[in-house]
């Protein structure tokens, strides 16, 4: 499936899904090709320039709208660099392999997962963690609904939920039922809150068009 | 801020909850101000902005990584483990073998009912699963420590293995340990069954098999560790903190008070946190040996393999019942394993067929055998839907059998004491008849079920049921020992002391509102710590749905000692009796002499010492009575008779659990049992290569697949019947956690019956199976 396709069938298509996720590999894909001082001619057999683990790169990455220089192992992940590196523990580590949205993050307005992005690969884009929604100690809307919906019960996966909704709702400021379960299915809640996070994207929709939350 | 300081920290002028005299038992809350209402959570904000410090979130100076190599092998010897090449490699600061003095310590795997055989060694030198560790690193980056572990050479001597519990008990069976595979049958029985069934118009007999499932909790299980000398602190992610403190001090051989373990937060755990494990003293361990803290977290993969699971039941159910609905008899047997230890392979299986409904012939038989797979953890609400699974097919079976609906035949068997205690006791509160009739009128029950027949005479390959289940659980009262500690403050707002874990449930919210109805504080002035060995109180493991009827009370009694103290002192200030006193409010007033009153913050004891500090202990259960939260749920399915597909169209869950205590909350729980049940009945199940390799096939969330918010039905209803059980205990709640998730997953499986005809008894109903069965009945057809 193309993903002109994709964009064409679904508005709804920047919430994390799982084919959401293949064309984020697809962009991942075309960020270490562009950095070829790490990948030169990774075309070709034999001739690939191999960084090594113990082999430093510099970079610097723009999170919340502040950047940090440093530097990272290239295997490194970006969740890696935000959690352990830069202290940024909102974003959380459920599985590192790209199945449960956990640590599901913005990457220029969409949703991404960090754990299956490199550090090196975030480099130039603009990142979103779940404190970047913060207005000082206020809480951003998404936020707020979840509060008000009690859409979570443990709290793990709700950093992950919450940067879900939040990139559904910045491309699709109204979505419908079907719309919001399309756009949180790339995010997993073992305790099964989810019939209360539908709930709490409905009413986020409603507090950021100033509607309020009242149904 | 200052706005906050100028209001009223607690509510004016209505009448508090009347104190008793010390040494008197309070009264039953009549009216509750604040209990019962929808409160979003008190630490909501903490969890949502993404500020609350999980214990895989904390960072301390210095720390490293943490990794374990584990067996790859369902079965093993460990021959010879080198560990040089590692050693060496960069960052690595220490690594653990077998060869290691210090690693060579006893370990238990059930923490429950631990039997003689149950004895392992950290490192033992015989894997019995796939997943037990070998040796363990840590270093600077997670990273390098997965280098290291990946460095290690290991030399197996690979033993046969079993994997499947029935074969496990054939003749020539591999054997897990030297003693056999049979880890214990249990046998019970009242009445006489065979003559039961002889006077039983109808009997049907049936096999069930429900699946092995996995926690998967999100928060991987696992700590930070630091020793300051010989003094360990450890940041689990855990469901019991005094828990894991004493397991470590045991395997460590070191004193409770230089082991403190802290879990402010917690991402989930259903049971698989209720005890440390060996990934928590390695971490202990490697933290020692490399002189620096140690966070130690299982990959996903690794908690799979070695983090518990629900054991897999073999279950057979023949039951009796006469024409006008009385059950005559049922006869149950089971096969269950718990793993390669004793881990409770059949705790509490047979449980609902023995007590759920009233009948005089009763027998059950439970046998736990091993395999080499991962040892069980109790799962939320242990063995019970597994038990419910083949007795609520069962119940619809004989429903149909006899031409009675299934509801009506429920309600013709509620027993009037619990059959299968010791004494026969009776229960506190019984609102079983009222879950199934207040539940099936919200539902609509009989119009779903003309509904669907009428949409399946218009539709060819699509088709839809109804179908409904009832529960109770095993122990919903709580239990002593507990014990918390309030302060009040010198402005009237209070901090509450308690060593409970608030594992996702909303106990934190549940205590401050006890504490709000008692003192007239609000809940947002009150400040709680927990779950801290090192500064909070005893509480046990929160698990069993026990939690909120155990702390409860407990911080209701607090809350009368704080407010006790507080009239004593108000007697001496006013000049009168403290029988003649009164709370309204924030103030203290005279009932015979209105004028004279005084505010709580002006009471001058207060003033004086700066603080009132209230100690509530948990009180024993009532003597010679079950408490015993029951429910039933409710659903309608949508099959497609092409793709084998289940939608679940809708469900709702009434549930008796005594008092309502938050109803957000409540809500939360009923919809995440749920769910978790739709797991148990459409997509869960553990995959073991039994025949070649023994190794767990599914050991992601890819393969394994958890519901996701495509595969739940919007409109899940919660209908508490609220039935506040006074005699067990002082806030009149019962537990609710564990049985949300116990009809669930038999009410879809009556529903797709009652869409297609088909018994479902084989967990999970998912397309690969459902399809199957519909194309071997249009074979026969």
């Amino acid at each position: 499936m193309s993903r002109d396709h994709e964009s064409k069938e679904c508005r709804c298509g920047r919430g994390v899904s799982r084919r959401g996720f293949i064309a984020s590999m697809g962009v991942g894909a075309v960020a270490v090709g562009a950095s070829n001082r790490l990948l030169a001619a990774s075309g070709e057999a034999g001739a690939a320039e191999v960084t090594k683990p113990g082999q430093w790169v510099r970079v610097t990455l723009n999170v919340n709208g502040r950047k940090h220089t440093l530097l990272v192992e290239p295997r490194w992940t970006l969740l890696h660099v935000l959690r352990e590196e830069i202290g940024l523990t909102g974003s959380k580590a459920g599985c590192e392999r790209g199945e449960c949205g956990a640590c599901t993050v913005l990457m220029d307005g969409v949703p991404r997962y960090a754990c299956m992005t490199l550090a090196v690969e975030a480099e130039g884009m603009e990142i979103v963690t779940v404190e970047g929604l913060m207005k000082g100690e206020e809480l951003g809307e998404v936020q707020q609904a979840f509060l008000d919906e009690d859409a979570f019960q443990c709290g793990y996966c709700t950093p992950g939920q919450i940067m879900a909704v939040e990139g559904l709702l910045r491309s699709n400021p109204r979505p419908s039922l079907q719309e919001i379960q399309r756009g949180t299915s790339g995010n997993l809640c073992r305790c099964g809150a989810y019939a209360h996070i539908f709930k709490a994207a409905d009413r986020a929709a409603k507090l950021k068009s100033g509607k309020g939350g009242e149904s | 801020m200052s706005e906050e300081r100028k209001g009223l920290y607690a509510v004016r002028g209505e009448a508090l909850p009347p104190t008793p005299a010390p040494g008197s038992p309070p009264e039953p809350w009549k009216e509750t101000r604040v209990v019962g209402a929808k409160m979003p959570r008190v630490d909501g904000y903490a969890r949502v902005s993404g500020s609350a410090v999980y214990p895989s979130d904390v960072s301390l100076p210095g720390m490293l990584y943490g990794a374990v190599l584990r067996c790859p092998h369902p079965h093993a010897k460990v021959l010879r483990v080198d560990a040089s090449r590692a050693l060496g490699m960069p960052g690595v600061h220490a690594v653990l073998t077998g060869d290691h003095p210090e690693a060579r310590r006893d370990w238990t795997y059930s923490q429950w009912r631990p039997p003689k055989e149950a004895g392992s060694r950290l490192f033992d030198p015989v894997c019995r699963f796939e997943g037990e560790p070998v040796a363990a690193v840590a270093a600077e980056t997670p990273y390098e420590a997965w280098d290291a572990v990946r460095a290690i050479g290991v030399e197996y001597e690979v033993l046969p293995f079993v994997s499947d519990e029935l074969e496990a008990l054939k003749p020539g069976a591999p054997a897990v340990h030297e003693g056999g595979n049979l880890v214990q049958t249990e046998n019970y029985s009242r009445g006489d069954v065979d003559e039961g069934l002889a006077q039983a118009d109808v009997v049907l007999e049936e096999t069930y098999r429900t699946e092995s499932e996995l926690h998967t909790p999100m928060e991987l299980h696992g700590c930070v560790a630091s020793w300051e000398g010989d003094r360990l602190t450890l940041w689990e992610s855990t469901q019991g903190v005094y828990v894991v403190q004493k397991e470590v001090a045991d395997v460590l051989r070191i004193p409770l008070s230089k082991v403190r373990v802290v879990g402010h937060y917690m991402g989930g755990g259903f049971g698989s946190k209720l005890e440390a494990g060996k990934y928590t003293v390695l971490a202990a361990l490697l933290a020692y040996k490399a002189a620096r803290p140690v966070k130690l977290l299982l990959t996903r993969e690794e908690t799979y393999l070695a983090a518990g699971n629900r054991p897999p039941a073999n279950m057979t159910l023949k039951a009796g019942v006469k024409k006008d609905g009385t059950l005559a008899a049922l006869d149950f047997s089971c096969v269950c394993t718990g793993g390669a230890y004793p881990a409770g392979g059949t705790a509490l299986v047979d449980w609902l067929v023995r007590d759920l409904y009233a009948c005089p012939n009763v027998r059950t038989e439970a046998t736990d055998v091993y395999v080499n797979a991962g040892p069980a953890r109790p799962f939320r609400a242990p063995g019970h839907p597994q038990g419910a699974w083949a007795l609520e097919q069962m119940m619809d079976a004989l429903a149909h059998a006899i031409g009675m609906d299934p509801v009506e035949l429920r309600l013709r068997n509620i027993p009037a004491f619990s059959q299968a205690r010791e004494g026969t006791p009776p229960y506190t509160t019984n609102g079983f008849k009222e879950c199934l009739e207040e539940g099936a009128k919200a539902f609509g029950w009989k119009e779903a079920l003309r509904r669907a027949a009428e949409f399946n005479r218009h539709h060819t390959h699509a088709k839809r049921g109804a179908g409904m289940a009832g529960c109770s659980w095993f122990v919903g009262g709580g239990w002593p020992p507990a014990t918390v500690i309030l302060k009040l403050y010198a402005d009237g707002t209070a901090n509450l002391n308690m060593g409970a874990s608030d594992i996702g449930t909303g106990t934190k919210s549940v205590m401050a509102m006890v504490v709000a109805e008692e003192l007239g504080v609000k809940t947002e002035m009150v400040q709680i710590e927990n779950a801290d060995t090192g500064t909070t109180q005893y509480a046990s493991a929160s698990g069993g749905s026990k939690t909120v009827p155990t702390e409860a009370p407990t911080v209701r009694a607090a809350a009368i000692h704080v407010k006790q103290q507080l009239l004593d002192m108000a007697a001496a200030d006013l000049q009168v009796e403290r029988s003649d006193l009164t709370f309204r409010g924030d103030r203290v007033a005279s009932v015979s002499d209105p004028s004279k009153s005084v505010r709580v913050q002006d009471i001058s004891g207060l003033k004086k010492a700066r603080v009132v500090v209230g100690v509530g202990t948990r009180g024993p259960n009532p003597a010679d009575k079950a408490i015993v939260p029951f429910g039933a749920q409710f659903c309608e399915v949508e099959v497609s008779t092409r793709t084998g597909e289940v939608r679940i169209l809708r469900f709702l869950g009434a549930h008796d659990s005594g008092r309502v205590m938050n109803r957000l909350t409540y809500d939360n729980q009923v919809v995440g049992g749920i769910t978790m049940g739709i797991g148990l009945a459409t997509t869960e199940m553990r995959v073991l290569d039994r025949h070649r390799t023994g190794k767990l096939v599914n050991r992601n969330w890819h393969d394994y697949k958890l519901p996701t918010s495509m595969d739940v039905p919007a409109e899940i209803t919660s209908l508490p019947v609220e039935i506040p059980d006074d005699e067990a205990n002082t806030t009149g709640a019962k537990g609710l956690g564990e049985p949300v998730t116990i009809p669930t997953a038999p009410a879809v499986a009556n529903a797709v019956y009652n869409a297609v005809g088909l018994r479902m008894t084989r967990t999970p109903i998912n397309p690969l199976q459902l399809s199957r069965k519909l194309f071997e009945n249009r074979k026969e057809g």
